[in-house]
């Protein structure tokens, strides 16, 4: 079965992944801090991450509901190329086609983690309308 | 999407001489209280002068400058309102420079918060960086690292904007450099060009130059620390630091570099020497995952005809291992006079440190946190990555 992104299904299956994963619990042991990734012009995923798993994850329908510690935008386009491992997120940020609101030397330090989360993403069965 | 940057490059015998080019009115040079006392600085201030350039010089860059310097750098920038900043010296003065250039356009930055998504727009100065070594690269990349003196860390960041706008190599200015430090460095262009090549961010602009410059290296690296004076020698290896700034510049780097940082600052270690010692070691990891490109590296540089993956990788860990001890380059962690008690309680932090450099993604094989605790185990040793 296969989920619409972003969908309240996709993010429970997304959740799911992320907690089933022993790479990313690994990688992100240290990890403290929430994220929300928004859709440009549509939704919002938030996500409290936390020591390797994740605490809470939540379809948003307006992605500015949370005040998280990053924020990391793009639009539709971007984020299916993320999705299928075509851009890869940390180029995506340093060439400014995903918009990063937060602490950079933060992400930079922990880029191992945060491919394990996009690994994680990718394995979610996914359609777009 | 992808960059290339790049600053306009003047290179070969009387390089410097452009300086009498430029148009102006006032040159701040930055550069370290070393430089200033051998007159290198001075030779600068008089090409300038030719142009009718006044100038200024900041002599206080020290080894691993601090936030504070650059800001006091700034500080005299503010009240000299230079139109042409000058980056003389090794990575630190070119680095320093980089610093003051965006917080004298923009007082009262933090510099902490300079990275690529922020747009600084700079317009009061141009950079101009001149090393007189022949390693960092930093005059050809938007990388710089600052040590902050009050929390007694180290931060590395960067912005395409800080590319130098002028890069001048001039042979002269490494002649007679100690041996010691011409193979430090010279090992760290080599790194550079090599991680540049295999890095996940490699790209067609930056492939070539990377293939260039590690042929550079192999060819005159080892003639220029036997005879300082090897003009030539000096020119290529000049030549080959610049190169590979530009390739790895634009593509990033690799596992060498995320492990010579952590030993570096751990054990208080020079970063060529520290990052070349992780070269070989990194090689074997990637080769025996049939990872990397090493096979172009050796096919282009010489070493072989053949097209195995594998065994070119493993004959380009070798001849750098060869060219690394022509060099008396340390080959283990124990060379370093490192305790092995100091060592093992030391290795989580090792592989903490390695992990969270900002070079460690772009490695073309990732180690699990076991694997890198076990490569510091081999690398102390001096023991082939068989793994």
């Amino acid at each position: 079965m296969s989920y619409k992104f972003p969908s309240p299904e996709w993010v429970e299956s997304f959740y799911e992944q992320i907690n089933g994963s022993d790479a990313y619990a690994n990688a992100a042991k240290t990890w403290e801090g929430d994220i929300t990734l928004v859709i440009e012009g549509s939704a919002g995923i938030y996500l409290d991450l936390w020591h390797g798993k994740c605490r809470a994850a939540e379809f948003m329908a307006d992605p500015d509901a949370k005040s998280p510690e990053f924020k990391i935008t793009a639009d539709m386009e971007k984020w299916k190329k993320v999705l299928a491992g075509k851009l890869d997120p940390v180029q995506g940020m340093v060439t400014r086609q995903i918009k990063l609101d937060g602490n950079l030397v933060k992400i930079m330090k922990n880029v191992k983690a945060a491919q394990e989360l996009v690994r994680c993403a990718t394995r979610v069965p996914t359609v777009y309308e | 999407m992808w960059y290339f940057s790049s600053p306009f490059v003047v290179f070969g015998d009387e390089a410097l001489s452009h300086l009498e080019q430029l148009t102006g009115a006032r040159a701040l040079i930055v550069t370290d209280a070393t430089l200033a006392k051998l007159g290198i600085a001075a030779r600068i201030e008089a090409a300038f002068h030719k142009a009718g350039i006044e100038t200024r010089v900041f002599a206080e860059v020290e080894p691993e400058p601090s936030l504070q310097t650059a800001q006091r750098g700034a500080q005299v920038a503010i009240e000299f309102a230079p139109d042409w900043i000058v980056g003389l010296g090794g990575g630190s003065p070119m680095d320093a420079s980089k610093a003051i250039w965006a917080m004298y356009e923009h007082p009262g930055l933090d510099a902490t918060e300079i990275n690529p998504m922020v747009t600084l727009g700079l317009s009061k100065a141009k950079l101009i960086a001149i090393p007189t070594t022949s390693g960092t690269g930093s005059e050809a990349t938007w990388a710089l690292v600052l040590t902050d003196a009050e929390e007694k860390r180290k931060f590395s960041t960067g912005s395409r904007e800080l590319v130098p706008t002028l890069a001048i190599i001039d042979p002269t200015l490494t002649q007679g450099l100690p041996a010691r430090i011409t193979a430090d460095t010279g090992l760290d262009a080599l790194t550079h060009a090599i991680e540049g090549y295999v890095a996940t961010w490699h790209n067609d602009f930056s492939d070539g130059l990377c293939l260039k410059a590690t042929q550079l290296v192999f060819d005159y690296l080892a003639r220029a620390v036997r005879d300082g004076n090897d003009l030539e020698a000096r020119e290529h290896m000049g030549n080959a630091a610049t190169i590979a700034g530009l390739g790895f510049g634009n593509a990033n780097l690799g596992l060498a570099h995320a492990m010579g940082h952590s030993f570096g600052s751990l054990f208080k270690q020079p970063h060529g020497r520290a990052v070349a010692l992780y070269l070989p070691y990194t090689i074997d990891f990637t080769t025996n995952a049939v990872m990397g490109r090493y096979a172009d590296i050796a096919r282009f540089v010489g070493f072989t005809d053949g097209r195995d993956e594998a065994e070119g990788g493993r004959l380009l860990a070798e001849k750098v291992r060869e060219l690394a001890r022509a060099v008396q380059q340390p080959m283990r962690i124990a060379d370093f006079g490192i305790d092995r008690a100091d060592f093992r309680e030391m290795l989580p932090k090792l592989v903490e440190y390695a992990e969270q450099d900002t070079q460690f993604f772009t490695a073309p094989r990732i180690p699990e946190s076991e694997e890198l605790a076990q490569m510091f185990e081999y690398v102390y040793e001096g023991k082939p990555i068989d793994f």
